[in-house]
């Protein structure tokens, strides 16, 4: 088990500064396509919202849109405090209090 | 001032922004049952915050090796970006000041040091101020991964108080902020989708199968947007 740990951890080290080191110092061999410009735009929203959306609708792994799920309720008030405020740390801080008082009081 | 710490001292609002993270990060890794070395590691030796996360997620869950890689690699490829963005001042630089200025390019250092770089700066100085803006930060996301571990170590059981949420509400603000744009809104509607509905594939797979998924509707968005936004091939009105 560690030794998988380890190896996870060192193939994101080489994954993650080879993608540092290719143009900085491979760069005359290389050159950025256009596409895969405009492809990273869609990753942060693709990436964490497919990271969301299951952890808030199914944190059991089966659809659970009752009252009992906190998951939801805390993730609605996290985007809709970082739509209202525009500052991550307030959402994130707010949608916390939202998630502890719906487990204390719902659950 | 000299430039290494004009380097240090322009990233002081990026050390501030960072801070929680780093935090919140060293806290949620070990209550997710990740060992002190791996979280230490993952911020001493990947030192990328988004990938860090998701690392935590994937092998929290048993995601397969390969899946952890791919993963890192779609999460982190925007560093190649910024590479490229930066060649251009770091061309003439000694061979071993590209592979260590490579080794601490994040976000925050990219943002500071183009804005710098594009404006003025001798090169040798503009290698140091680089230099200062990167050791900035990284000591600062160690110092806070260290304080985040301690905190996750004194508070057991921190994952059953849902510790987990804390992940969830740190994407879901950061997502968010980003949908302003129609196409980005598709990316994200198409990548939660998919990954719902394969939530059930094992090691993880959903994950890649929907930011695939999500990347490429939003590219296809924005090539349909693209053509309703030309003018009328009749000219007319």
């Amino acid at each position: 088990m560690n030794g998988d740990l380890a190896l996870a951890l060192a193939g994101m080290v080489v994954v993650t500064y080879g993608i540092r080191l290719s143009f900085l110092v491979f760069g005359h061999r290389l050159s950025f396509p256009a596409w895969l410009e405009r492809a990273l735009r869609y990753v942060p929203a693709a990436v964490l919202t497919a990271l969301v959306v299951p952890m808030a609708l199914a944190p059991q792994d089966a659809i659970d849109l009752s009252l009992h799920n906190a998951y939801l309720p805390g993730t609605v008030a996290a985007i809709a405090l970082a739509l209202w405020s525009r500052q991550t740390l307030t959402a994130i801080v707010g949608a916390f209090v939202v998630f502890g008082l719906w487990r204390w009081l719902v659950t | 001032m000299r430039p290494f710490f004009a380097g240090a001292r322009d990233t002081i609002p990026m050390l501030v922004g960072a801070a929680p993270f780093g935090l919140i990060f060293g806290t949620l890794a070990i209550g997710s049952g990740l060992p002190v070395w791996l979280t230490l590691g993952l911020s001493a030796l990947v030192f990328a915050g988004s990938s860090q996360f998701v690392a935590v997620s994937l092998i929290g869950a048993g995601a397969a090796l390969p899946v952890i890689w791919l993963t890192t690699l779609v999460v982190n490829l925007r560093h190649a970006l910024y590479s490229a963005t930066l060649l251009p001042y770091a061309r003439t630089l000694p061979a071993r000041w590209r592979w260590a200025l490579a080794f601490w390019l994040t976000d925050e250092t990219f943002a500071v040091v183009e804005n710098q770089l594009r404006h003025h700066a001798s090169l040798q100085d503009g290698a140091h101020y680089w230099l200062g803006s990167s050791l900035a930060m990284y000591f600062n996301w160690q110092i806070w991964t260290i304080a985040g571990v301690l905190l996750g170590q004194s508070v057991p059981g921190l994952a059953t108080l849902g510790l987990d949420f804390a992940m969830v509400a740190t994407f879901a603000a950061i997502v968010a902020l980003q949908l302003r744009e129609r196409p980005v809104l598709f990316a994200a509607v198409v990548a939660g989708t998919v990954a719902l509905l394969a939530r059930a594939l094992p090691f993880k797979l959903g994950l890649m199968l929907a930011a695939v998924a999500g990347v490429g509707a939003g590219m296809l968005a924005e090539a349909w947007s693209r053509r309703a936004d030309l003018p009328d091939p009749d000219g007319t009105p």
